[in-house]
């Protein structure tokens, strides 16, 4: 079916996250089928993001520039770092525009399963930015799942010989959520993280 | 009592010995019955699927396709007091046979607690004879269950310890474990084996304070213990001090688990206890027939408890239940399935054993890959 070039592009859109076997074929088509509109441009455009992005030296953003433009950004609150799991996070929190200082992308999360050790961490940076002083504020947004919650344990334990506030993302009740579909774990973490009105 | 949830239809597809069955229950009890592996208990597991877990059987994936077959579906329409859902399972449509999905609704459900939050069911099979003969394991399964229908978070709880026990048991094993590390493994270990075990605590609390005898009939009915020392301290602590205690024995236990290969204390380690209510027979002391009533007694009670719990009473599949049984229990497990709110699915070999039930049950043969209605069943009102 439309030769061996075909079916390599098939097979490699597929190993993208969100598109199996039978939508990697739907947008392969639609490439080939307008190879100037939108095959080109996006080819010339994947070929630009390799070359020119790298991960942030301070942070582990992905960025055409190091420091990226948010460990640049002269109006961002040095003094609170946000600590997240991976780039995908780091973009969720901007999208909402909720946090001000700047982020600490980590790379992953412990697992002595998977294999993922303190020294395959980005925590170097992170140290070496706490250290350095002026970080009043860490706050650990890692998942609420079991190698995530190992990791902010064991980060607080690096952080906190600093002498600086680690705090956590709160669990509980989700924005627009009614209390009887929670489930007991989200709801019983929600009153226990209940605050005064 | 409240209304339970009822299957309205069942359909299977390429799974174990049926390539395609719709079967529509006709009433609130249902007996199949027919020669061994003519798939009475591939029905019960099938109804088992519908629910997570791995069903009745315990079985692979991969187990669960018709011979020659890659692909397997088991789909269910149950009537619940929040009006009727679709539920259903089976492996993806473009594979892996080793993946198992779940659809509610047509639609995937952000997560399994939510298929938990709205069905539930619970099994007895023949392997649980052997429940007292065995190890701790097959026993802690069993009230696991129990619990799971109650509190659906409890099996997150449960799998979050272990993962934790498991990532604190390689790290172990290798050796010159980061300290920090492990400290935080213990703790969320600490964390989940609280929660696991006092929804644990609080579910045999609850079995042995219910009056068995009102929802169970004539049924001997059940006491339930937990052999725990983590139940032991949360009867006389604060849950968060039990936490400190056991963040702090696994910290000092290290050693010992690197030596052992697993962790001292946990809530893996936990047993349940069973005995008599009337006489205080222990069921490891007790006949293969006095256990399996025992048993029998404590399923009643819990879909009892459940009905008034949560509103709902699970399915109950009890495959082989006249097993072992002497007549006299027998007649009382049927009245006492009678007074109960919930659907009843059966399986047994002999049809006899289950004239009784005319009146109040269908019965349906199984054989090849059909069921066929027998006549001298008439379906009863739900």
């Amino acid at each position: 079916m439309g030769g061996p070039e075909v079916e390599r592009l098939i097979g490699l859109l597929a190993k993208l996250p969100g598109l199996g076997p039978r939508s990697a074929r739907r947008a392969a088509l639609r490439l080939l089928q307008h190879p100037e509109a939108r095959m080109l441009p996006l080819a010339a455009a994947l070929a630009e993001a390799a070359r020119a992005v790298r991960p942030c030296g301070h942070c582990g953003n992905l960025d055409s520039r190091d420091p990226c433009s948010i460990c640049a950004d002269g109006q961002r609150d040095r003094s609170v770092v946000c600590v997240v799991e991976g780039v995908g996070d780091l973009w969720a929190l901007e999208r909402a525009h909720v946090h001000r200082g700047l982020y600490h992308v980590l790379g992953g999360t412990l697992s002595a399963l998977a294999g993922t050790r303190p020294e395959d961490l980005n925590l170097a940076p992170l140290l070496a930015r706490v250290g350095a002083g002026g970080v009043a504020e860490v706050i650990l947004a890692l998942g609420a799942t079991v190698d995530g919650a190992t990791t902010a344990h064991w980060l607080t334990e690096r952080i906190k010989p600093f002498g600086v506030v680690v705090s956590r993302v709160a669990q509980g009740m989700p924005i627009g959520g009614a209390l009887d579909v929670l489930d007991d774990g989200t709801l019983a973490a929600a009153l226990r993280a209940r605050r005064p009105f | 009592m409240r209304a339970g949830v009822a299957l309205v239809r069942l359909t299977l597809t390429g799974f174990r010995n049926y390539a395609a069955l719709t079967w529509r229950p006709e009433g609130r009890v249902a007996v199949f019955y027919g020669p061994n592996g003519s798939g009475k208990t591939n029905l019960l597991e099938a109804v088992s699927l519908l629910v997570p877990g791995r069903g009745l059987r315990g079985a692979r994936l991969a187990d669960l396709a018709r011979r020659g077959g890659s692909g397997w579906a088991v789909a269910g329409r149950l009537s619940t007091p929040q009006g009727d859902v679709d539920i259903g399972t089976g492996t993806p449509p473009e594979g892996p046979a080793d993946r198992r999905v779940f659809r509610l609704d047509g639609a995937a459900p952000r997560s399994q607690a939510e298929i938990a939050g709205r069905v539930s069911a619970v099994w007895l099979t023949p392997q649980m004879d052997r429940l007292f003969q065995e190890g701790a394991a097959g026993r802690r399964r069993f009230l696991d269950r129990l619990v799971y229908a109650l509190e659906p978070g409890h099996a997150r709880a449960v799998a979050a310890h272990d993962t934790a026990m498991a990532q604190r048991n390689r790290l172990l094993a290798e050796g010159g474990a980061d300290a920090a590390w492990l400290a935080g493994l213990e703790d969320a270990m600490a964390r989940h084996a609280v929660a696991a075990t006092a929804a644990r605590a609080a579910l045999v609390q609850r079995l042995n304070a219910a009056p068995q005898e009102a929802a169970a009939g004539t049924f001997p009915a059940a006491r339930l213990s937990l052999c725990c020392p983590i139940a032991a301290r949360l009867a006389g602590e604060p849950a968060l001090a039990v936490e400190d205690w056991l963040r702090a024995a696994l910290a000092a236990g290290r050693a010992a688990d690197a030596r052992a290969g697993s962790a001292a204390l946990g809530a893996h380690r936990a047993d349940m206890g069973l005995a008599d209510a009337a006489s205080g027979l222990a069921a490891a002391l007790a006949s293969t027939g006095q256990q399996k009533a025992l048993l029998i007694g404590v399923v009643l009670g819990h879909a009892a408890l459940l009905a008034e719990a949560r509103g709902f009473a699970p399915l109950l599949l009890l495959d082989e239940p006249a097993v072992h049984l002497d007549p006299d229990r027998r007649r009382a497990l049927f009245d006492a399935l009678r007074a109960l709110p919930a659907q009843v699915l059966l399986t047994g070999t002999d049809r006899e054993t289950f004239l009784p039930l005319r009146g109040m049950a269908e019965a349906l043969r199984t054989g090849g890959d059909a069921l066929a209605r027998d006549p001298e069943f008439p379906p009863a009102p739900g």
